[in-house]
């Protein structure tokens, strides 16, 4: 089991959830967070204030996948999220230790198998 | 008319307290627009409606007033009053407040009109581009809608009805709103992606604003306190009232669920439909025009979202249709008694529902053209859209720099050296060809 980590952009997060679903790829929690990536800084202007804004807001989404579905959930987290720009965001991988279905107490793979029907 | 010339100091003092009424539903028109669109968007929406307040006033005081309101032909009135001049303390003919006042008066009409149109655009139009098209659209499309039912013109000389904005405000605006979707096109994600409003609230506050203006705007288009005003103002209480009972009605029965983003939609919807018809009907058949006015504009709202017309704000259903049904309306159920002016077809005058057709089919056909010929062309001059990637990052930051909700996070203050450095080191917003 794998957790997956993808940190996207915001305006693609949208995508990153349409190409999850064609990959078959359920149970998805997402998180609004704020980051730096290298990506070139905004300026913004308010009245005498300018301030450089060196935080982008981006998703975060976490995945938890057995190890046949991580491939898979990698690629459409690139399809959905790559504009080809700086700031289109990173993957992680991290080995799961334990997963617990709290509704059922299914551990491991079951509990990341998604419900049939 | 000696006595026409004098200045009334009670028509006077209301017609300044409308004026200003009438100008807050500009700012009132930018919140409500503001709660529509996504939260990145929120300022350029709303500053859409602040840039009508700068661009369209000075237009109208350089010209847009004298095209409208003075004299010329059945088309357009001509240059006399081009840059205000002679117009001073002194009233118009037949009128009794200042000529001066009379022109406030009608250049917040002309801001409010051209600011409409943005619903059509928002979200993708680019904000120099839609700078120019109100300059272009102040000048060659309202003041001559204006002319025909006001200033003289030929809609006007026939007899046409409309008290106080169904051809240059109403119709004009919602048709002009359904050409602009169409040379600026859909939204990238239109379609595509559910694009939900990100304030209720901005909405209906925006929505409230709009109605207590719309008391000067048409209360004060009988340009005194005579019992014209006093008959559109009430008018503008009952009809919006009907047309929102019947709204929750239709979305009751659609749903279960009476909505409060359709509540906003039914007050203006009402607002719209009594504004061309105001001054006419009696209080009644006020009623049933919000009434009437409510089923094709909800009827429209619903299905056009599911079509590729991406017209963002439905100003076509808001205002193009309801204020077509208000000029109508004129036609049918205009009450002598009540306007001291004319009968409608119910009460024998089948001439009046002539001529209001004739505003109903002449006023979208050149507001339609208008608006689509000036884009096209401003498109020549430049881009009227940003690109793909500027329009996902919002127009707040690409346009303006700032945006509606900062939060402060990760802001670092650049010192004035910074700031000149800024220019050269860091780049406003990564570009995309």
């Amino acid at each position: 089991m794998k957790l997956v980590i993808a940190i996207v952009r915001p305006e693609r997060a949208n995508d990153v959830l349409a190409a999850l679903h064609h990959a078959d790829v359920r149970g998805v929690s997402i998180s609004r967070v704020q980051g730096h990536g290298g990506e070139l800084e905004r300026v913004e202007t308010y009245r005498g204030t300018t301030v450089a804004m060196s935080l982008n807001d981006k998703v975060r989404f976490e995945i938890a996948v057995s190890d046949d579905f991580c491939d898979p959930t990698i690629d459409a987290l690139l399809e959905g999220a790559r504009t080809g720009e700086v700031g289109d965001g990173k993957i992680f991988v991290v080995p799961l230790e334990r997963a617990i279905r709290i509704r059922t107490g299914e551990a491991d793979e079951a509990a990341v198998t998604p419900v049939a029907g | 008319m000696l006595a026409a010339a004098q200045v009334n100091a009670g028509d006077t003092a209301w017609m300044l307290v409308a004026t200003a009424l009438v100008l807050l539903m500009t700012p009132a028109l930018g919140l409500f627009y503001a709660g529509f669109v996504r939260s990145k968007n929120t300022l350029n929406t709303f500053m859409m409606s602040v840039a009508a307040l700068a661009v369209v006033t000075v237009s109208f005081a350089a010209v847009g007033y004298s095209l409208a309101f003075s004299d010329g032909n059945g088309f357009i009135g001509g240059l006399d009053h081009a840059f205000l001049r002679d117009v001073g303390f002194t009233p118009r003919e037949g009128m009794t407040i200042p000529h001066l006042l009379f022109f406030a008066y009608q250049a917040t009409f002309c801001i409010i009109t051209a600011a409409l149109i943005s619903g059509a655009v928002v979200e993708r139009m680019r904000f120099p581009a839609f700078l120019l098209f109100l300059l272009v659209w102040s000048v060659a499309v309202y003041p001559v809608l204006a002319h025909w039912v006001w200033g003289g013109g030929w809609l006007q000389e026939r007899g046409t009805l409309d008290f106080a904005g169904g051809v240059p405000v109403e119709m004009a605006s919602g048709f002009s709103a359904l050409a602009a979707a169409l040379v600026v096109r859909a939204r990238k994600d239109y379609g595509r992606q559910a694009l939900l409003p990100h304030n209720a609230v901005f909405i209906l506050l925006g929505a409230g604003l709009l109605w207590f203006g719309w008391f000067g705007f048409n209360g004060g288009s009988g340009f005194g306190v005579g019992n014209a005003s006093i008959l559109a103002f009430t008018n503008t209480l009952l009809a919006p009232a009907a047309t929102l009972v019947v709204w929750f009605t239709l979305d009751q029965l659609r749903d279960r669920k009476v909505t409060a983003v359709g509540a906003a939609t039914a007050i203006v919807v009402g607002c719209v439909a009594i504004t061309p018809a105001a001054g006419f009907l009696s209080p009644g058949f006020a009623m049933l025009l919000g009434a009437v006015a409510a089923v094709p504009s909800y009827f429209i709202i619903l299905w056009r979202p599911r079509t590729r017309l991406d017209e963002t704000l439905d100003v076509l259903a808001a205002h193009g249709t309801a204020g077509l049904v208000g000029i109508l309306f004129i036609g049918f159920f205009a009450q002598a008694s009540w306007n001291g002016v004319s009968d409608g077809l119910v009460f024998g005058n089948a001439g009046q529902l002539a001529d209001q057709a004739l505003a109903v089919l002449a006023t979208p056909a050149y507001a339609f053209f208008g608006t689509f010929a000036i884009l096209k062309g401003i498109g020549l001059l430049m881009p009227l859209r940003t690109s793909e990637h500027e329009e996902s990052l919002g127009l707040d930051v690409v346009e303006h720099g700032e945006e509606a909700y900062a939060t402060g996070e990760g802001a670092i203050l650049l010192t004035q050296e910074d700031g000149a450095r800024a220019a050269e080191v860091l780049q406003p917003v990564p570009v995309v060809p």
